[in-house]
């Protein structure tokens, strides 16, 4: 019988490749902080109390391993001058790019404790690491340079960018380097425990590896090297697999698996080097019935829990505002029961 | 003139198109033009291999960079070859695609730039909210919508829009695309779509096959 351990112990001894005393579980809950304070999604991000509320009864709920200290993916989008599109039913949406050509050659990194809303952030994260005290890590979110760029300029523009101008390209990189840096020191000194590099356009279901190497690979390699902290990549339901040996090399210390890749491949071509995070599909979870989300959980538990080095997590980074309670209810009882180390063939 | 092997240039065009090798592309374009039967050479290699660059994207080998680049090049470099639309003015379908409630258009060029290169006249209506949506495919009097979502709540407003169609009396066919369907693949039909696509190149055989339904 292993001793229990605290969240932080739990997330800890996975993020060395070790087994804890079971497998740790993050649940996204970002957006459901709302539902249980009965709120609007647009009035709770609005005050960092709300939100650090929010995410303490969320961890009781659910059972979650860690706090997240991020209110929305656009939220960086704030400091460069872009708007947020709130909705009542799914996750705040970045509006109209904000950069446009012109600013391409002149246009610097914001200081992001300029910006109202990553003031708040820091305000959740601070709150949250006071709060837990230790007990549970506060999970901070940073965009990386090379992924920014969708919400500053569009998709579209940004692609013909990266092919067209590579020297303006390059130029963006290096100047969101430097936003990305100030940003994650300033999430670590309010207190966040580890980072989710969010990096969805380094997955090569988004750039080739090719493209990859030669521009976002390098960038991570200097952001990793600049923060002390501990990273994690999300390609945000991307897939991986292609770019493993490279994603180690930068530093960071885990991946978040696509639902597109086999989870027990992944985890053997991750072999100690990269801890893996994943994969439940959160898109499908809005439709489970409790037994298949404990089939699920089962199944990933089976395929990459055994020698450590694995976080049950989803494949995107966010749960969706559709997911019934109940369906979370049984993932959290499902790990509880069958995430105990060490795992048993059933 | 040395005769024409179709798997060699396919292969030659798929490489030109996924390296975003503009002067390969030239090259071939230029060989074609020499050809007196262009059009049906172009047609036997247009759509096999964008059909091959969608497949090689559901099944993770070909980025969505890659494909975006591919339609752009295509729409590009052919421009002075004579793709004319097989499907006549008055056979073919009135074909609108549009993206729901979302800004990012990058998914809607891509299927529109591949309908188009595949002859098919489509009506890019972009960003749209509901009821404008219906509105718009009763003026136009559109029998295939596609559209195109990001985001999971949007997806799940097809399930309104079909239902508003309806209630307008309107038959129209609407094909449903985008992230949230390729990670829920029975959501489509939850949410009563008349099919569904994984990838850009999809959309030319679901057209082509509601198409012939419909006649």
């Amino acid at each position: 019988m292993r001793v229990a351990m605290s969240s932080s112990e739990r997330v800890t001894a996975a993020l060395s490749h070790r087994e804890g005393d079971r497998v740790p579980l993050l649940l996204p809950t970002i957006l459901q902080g709302a539902r249980v304070l009965g709120m609007g999604i647009e009035r709770y991000f609005s005050r960092a109390e709300q939100v650090v509320e929010g995410q303490l009864r969320l961890r009781q709920r659910y059972r979650g391993d860690a706090v997240f200290g991020f209110l929305y993916a656009a939220q960086e989008i704030e400091a460069w001058g872009g708007t947020t599109v709130f909705r009542d039913d799914g996750p705040p949406n970045a509006g109209e790019p904000p950069l446009r050509a012109a600013d391409l050659d002149t246009v610097q990194a914001p200081w992001p404790q300029d910006c109202s809303t990553l003031l708040r952030v820091l305000r959740v994260i601070e709150q949250l690491a006071e709060r837990l005290a230790g007990e549970a890590p506060v999970v901070g979110m940073l965009l990386s340079p090379l992924s920014l760029p969708v919400l500053q300029l569009g998709f579209e523009r940004y692609l013909d960018l990266i092919y067209e101008e590579p020297a303006r390209f390059e130029r963006l990189l290096r100047v969101n380097e430097e936003f990305c840096v100030a940003w994650g020191e300033a999430q670590l000194a309010a207190g966040a425990a580890a980072l989710v590099y969010a990096d969805p356009v380094g997955s090569p279901s988004i750039l080739p590896p090719a493209l990859y190497r030669r521009h976002g690979f390098p960038a991570a390699c200097r952001v990793h090297a600049r923060l002390a902290g501990a990273l994690v990549t999300s390609h945000a339901s991307g897939r991986s697999l292609s770019i493993l040996g490279d994603l180690a090399r930068t530093g960071t210390l885990g991946v978040q698996a696509s639902v597109h890749e086999d989870l027990r491949v992944l985890k053997q071509a991750c072999s100690g080097r990269l801890v893996v995070m994943g994969n439940l599909n959160a898109i499908e979870m809005r439709s489970w019935s409790q037994a298949q989300a404990r089939a699920r959980v089962l199944e990933a538990i089976l395929k990459a829990a055994p020698g450590g080095g694995f976080v049950l997590t989803d494949n995107h980074g966010e749960i969706p505002w559709q997911v019934p309670d109940e369906v979370l209810l049984a993932i959290a009882d499902a790990v509880a029961e069958w995430g105990r180390y060490p795992i048993m063939a059933r | 003139m040395a005769p024409w092997d179709a798997a060699v240039q396919q292969a030659a065009f798929e490489k030109a198109l996924l390296g975003v090798d503009r002067v390969a592309l030239r090259s071939l374009v230029a060989e074609l033009e020499a050809r007196p039967d262009a059009l049906r050479l172009l047609e036997g290699l247009l759509v096999p291999v964008l059909e091959r660059i969608g497949r090689g994207w559901h099944e993770g080998r070909v980025s969505l960079a890659q494909v975006y680049m591919a339609g752009r090049l295509c729409e590009v470099e052919l421009q002075r070859l004579p793709v004319v639309a097989r499907q006549s003015a008055e056979s073919a379908p009135r074909l609108a695609l549009a993206v729901l409630e979302d800004s990012h258009l990058l998914g809607m060029r891509v299927v529109l730039a591949t309908l188009r290169l595949a002859g098919w006249p489509v009506l890019s209506l972009g960003r749209m909210e509901l009821e404008p949506l219906v509105a718009r495919v009763k003026r136009e009097r559109i029998s295939i919508l596609l559209v195109s979502t990001l985001m999971l709540p949007a997806a799940l407003q097809v399930r309104s829009l079909v239902d508003r169609l309806r209630e307008e009396g309107l038959a129209t066919r609407v094909v449903v695309g985008g992230a949230p369907f390729r990670f829920d693949t029975e959501l489509w039909q939850e949410v009563g779509a008349d099919a569904c696509g994984s990838s850009a190149s999809d959309a030319i055989g679901i057209v082509r096959r509601l198409s012939e339904s419909r006649a």
